[in-house]
């Protein structure tokens, strides 16, 4: 038996606040998500614009004078060709290489030679670990996984060179570069929220999962630490990094990827020290296929997914405030 | 195996241990580590060198890892690599000595110690570099090299530094690309990555004729690409922005280390993983050696045109290089030990020029034109005898290490007359009177005297030795580092062929 109910009490309702939006009469962002309008033309004058433009081409102008630079224009036409034909030669001529290649697939390829069968026999006998590509590149080519490593904390290091705002207060300060930068976008958008609050502690319970499962199933520290930095990028997105930096910040990466980073070396460097004379490493393999087992290979994926995982991480914060 | 053959190991060890621990280190203390970690490498690397040569052992193989060498990764020393680690840590621990004034004006305090940390990254890199015995180990290491020396250039932080660390980045990239492409194409040729078991597969390849043309190309393609990251002629554009804008300690190494560890890698690449036949056999060499001609030539034009004193040197690195190909193109075993000796003479004196100009340029206002030099020899005594001195040896005069590599190249291309010994003597007749033209005129112009009432007007100030006393100790053992090698050059010469010899 229905019942006739007042207007404001039905609009509260599921059912009336869908009519009204459907009639256009309410718009269920307004109130909820923080929308700002376009306000470019209020906030920036022409005079500031034509500031703005000088600046960039003042820059340019500060390192070449291109405008009056007979020699850059006729350079600029003689690169573009010559540009064209340098790769056009390169590409014909490694089309005309896979030509030659030995054929995909093929049982007698060279390649298929005593080094992959090994791998593939002894592989969980010597490393303990069932996924074999772990175990090759965490135990017999480990040498080459942490120089590999170094390259990602490496790279990081320069993209802090490049990105870091030392400048704590005042105009181009960190704090007010990202506050500039991030000036149009919506700044608690629910929709972003709720689906981060749902997908980010899934997104990284799996990446925990690929990296701890390195060993049994495909995966490992680089995939599972990438994993991790997405969602840990997703958080950051959503959440800002007021709350971010409650628990990650500039020195949180420094001490987490000195930590995995030394460890590496450390353990790395006593297995190859013991590998090379020949002695005992007195590591226990443990069960192939056991969550426990392959030695050092467990702790190893775990140290790179943790680098992996920091610098998806500062690369993002630092191009986005140039510090965090 | 004795305790000494672990010297490469542990000083690839712990060159990267101490870039990881410097990232939590003061500015100070990451200085401190990093000079101690380049002086043990540089005695450790000496030790390592008088053992090989006292028990007369050719070269070893260290296994990285419980698994031997196709399965694991394995590195490789000899008296050549014990040899050039020793000469690299020692170049780097002067380079750095050099510059550190210079760093403290030019780079922000905060960000010194990521510069220490791409130091000693950069050194471990040269070092497995100089080490391995693995193609793929080394273009991990080429990458770190790579991704180091491109914030060295830009730690210096103006539009000419992020500019030329742009330029730099995509041409070392594009030579990294190729390098990866051409140690792919072999893997599937051969199946392996370790270099001696390439070189087997190599010659048994070249034997049978099968896949000789995609074998070929792949080897051509390694080539180029390393001949590009170490600026060889026509590839050269990234270079005189790259060394004339960066820091100063940053130029002196790039000049004498990075460019030499791609140099040493082909080399290695030349002897272990193609075989010395083929690539004498191909028309590889012969290319190489046009490109080097050329090299020699345009460098040095180059650097005659230029008003910039840091682009000059930069622009006179090109010739250099140039040389050093050509002595690869020579295809002849004299050729590569002039070649190999270059590398020693042009790392030691690169670095003593740029470090001795920084010092000129510092009492000339600042200025890096060749006209406000004037005088300047005499404002800054030390940066002018080492200028003095890293021009006499560049131009080739003798007692100067210059001039040792100059005769092994001239000897080289005599001793086995081909067709290409008259271009090779003429190229290197004209290239030494353009480099004297351009290193002479600087030298004649910082002993002009200027007029005291100029030097006045233009502030110009003069620097006592005991002001800088760490500046001078450098440019000093600069000095004798490069008499060393000018003057006592045959047991050196003698090393380098007993190391190449032991190479394959």
């Amino acid at each position: 038996m229905s019942r006739l109910i007042p207007e404001d009490e039905y609009g509260k309702r599921p059912v009336g606040a869908f009519h009204q939006w459907m009639d256009g009469v309410r718009d269920p962002y307004t109130g909820n998500v923080e929308v700002r309008t376009d306000v470019r033309q209020e906030e920036e004058s022409e005079e500031q614009l034509r500031e703005y433009q000088e600046e960039v081409v003042g820059v340019i102008r500060k390192v070449h004078d291109t405008a009056n630079n007979n020699q850059y224009t006729l350079f600029r036409k003689f690169y573009r060709v010559a540009a064209l034909l340098c790769c056009l030669t390169l590409t014909v001529m490694l089309l005309i290489t896979v030509a030659y290649l030995p054929p995909v697939g093929s049982t007698d390829n060279p390649a298929h030679n005593e080094v992959a069968a090994k791998y593939i026999e002894d592989g969980m006998q010597d490393t303990g670990a069932v996924n074999i590509v772990t175990g090759m590149i965490l135990d017999y080519r480990a040498f080459d996984t942490f120089g590999e490593s170094n390259v990602l904390f490496i790279a990081t290091c320069t993209v802090l060179i490049l990105m870091r705002n030392d400048k704590k207060k005042g105009r181009g300060s960190a704090e007010e570069e990202e506050r500039r930068d991030s000036f149009y976008e919506p700044k608690s958008d629910r929709i972003l929220q709720t689906a981060a609050m749902i997908l980010v502690p899934f997104i990284i319970l799996f990446g925990i999962y690929v990296i701890l499962n390195g060993h049994l199933s495909p995966g490992g520290g680089f995939s599972g630490g990438a994993i991790i930095g997405a969602g840990l990028i997703l958080y950051l997105n959503a959440f800002g990094f007021e709350k971010t930096e409650r628990f990650f910040t500039a020195k949180t990466y420094k001490w987490i990827s000195f930590c995995a980073l030394s460890f590496y070396c450390i353990a790395k460097s006593y297995s190859f020290y013991t590998g090379a004379h020949h002695l005992e490493s007195g590591i226990p393999l443990g069960t192939p296929g056991d969550i426990l087992s392959s030695g050092l290979i467990l702790p190893l994926n775990i140290c790179v997914g943790l680098v992996v995982a920091c610098t998806m991480y500062a690369f993002f914060a630092l191009f986005r405030k140039g510090g965090f | 195996m004795n305790f000494i053959q672990n010297v490469p190991f542990f000083s690839i060890m712990i060159s990267m241990f101490s870039g990881i621990v410097s990232s939590i280190l003061s500015e100070k203390w990451a200085k401190r580590l990093n000079t101690a970690v380049i002086l043990a490498v540089g005695v450790m690397s000496g030790i390592l060198l008088l053992y090989l040569v006292r028990e007369g052992i050719g070269s070893y193989v260290f296994m990285m890892g419980h698994f031997p060498a196709p399965w694991g990764n394995e590195i490789r020393a000899g008296v050549l690599e014990a040899g050039m680690a020793m000469f690299f840590s020692i170049v780097m621990l002067l380079s750095m000595t050099g510059g550190r004034k210079k760093l403290f004006d030019e780079v922000e305090y905060t960000k010194h110690n990521i510069y220490y940390i791409l130091v000693d990254m950069m050194l471990s890199s040269l070092l497995a570099l100089v080490y391995t015995n693995d193609l793929f180990t080394a273009y991990v290491f080429v990458e770190i090299n790579t991704i180091a020396a491109c914030g060295l250039i830009m730690i210096r932080q103006n539009g000419r530094t992020i500019e030329a660390a742009v330029r730099y980045m995509i041409m070392s990239l594009l030579g990294s690309g190729l390098l990866l492409m051409g140690i792919c194409m072999l893997y599937d040729l051969t199946g392996h990555l370790l270099m001696s078991n390439i070189k087997l597969a190599m010659a048994e390849i070249m034997a049978s004729g099968t896949y000789r043309i995609p074998m070929l190309i792949t080897v051509g393609i390694m080539t180029i690409g390393l001949a590009i990251k170490s600026a060889l002629f026509p590839c050269h554009a990234w270079l005189p922005d790259a060394y004339g804008y960066s820091t100063v300690s940053s130029a002196a190494m790039l000049s004498s280390l990075v460019s030499k560890g791609y140099i040493f890698l082909l080399i290695k690449i030349f002897y272990r993983v193609i075989g010395l036949e083929i690539i004498y056999s191909s028309h590889i060499i012969g290319i190489l050696f046009i490109f080097g001609l050329c090299g020699m030539l345009f460098g040095s034009f180059s650097a005659i045109g230029e008003k910039d004193i840091r682009r000059m040197i930069a622009f006179s690195s090109v010739a250099q290089i140039g040389y050093i190909y050509m002595g690869f193109g020579l295809g002849t075993q004299e050729g590569m030990v002039a070649s190999v000796y270059h590398i020693l003479v042009h790392a030691a004196t690169k670095s003593l020029l740029f470090i001795s100009a920084i010092g000129l340029t510092d009492v000339s206002g600042g200025s890096r034109s060749f006209f406000a030099l004037n005088g300047s020899g005499y404002r800054h005594r030390i940066a002018g005898i080492g200028f003095a001195v890293g021009s006499l040896s560049m131009v080739g005069i003798p007692i100067f290490s210059g001039f040792v590599s100059k005769l092994l190249f001239a000897k080289a291309a005599i001793i086995n007359p081909t067709w290409k010994m008259f271009p090779t003597v003429i190229v290197l007749a004209v290239s030494t009177i353009l480099n004297a033209i351009y290193f002479l005129k600087t030298v004649i112009r910082i002993y002009t005297p200027e007029k005291p009432s100029v030097e006045e007007e233009k502030g110009y100030y003069s620097v006592r030795l005991d002001e800088q006393k760490l500046y001078t100790a450098t440019i000093i053992l600069f000095v004798i580092l490069n008499l060393i090698l000018g003057m006592n050059s045959q047991p050196i010469i003698h090393l380098v062929e007993t190391g190449l010899a032991n190479f394959a």
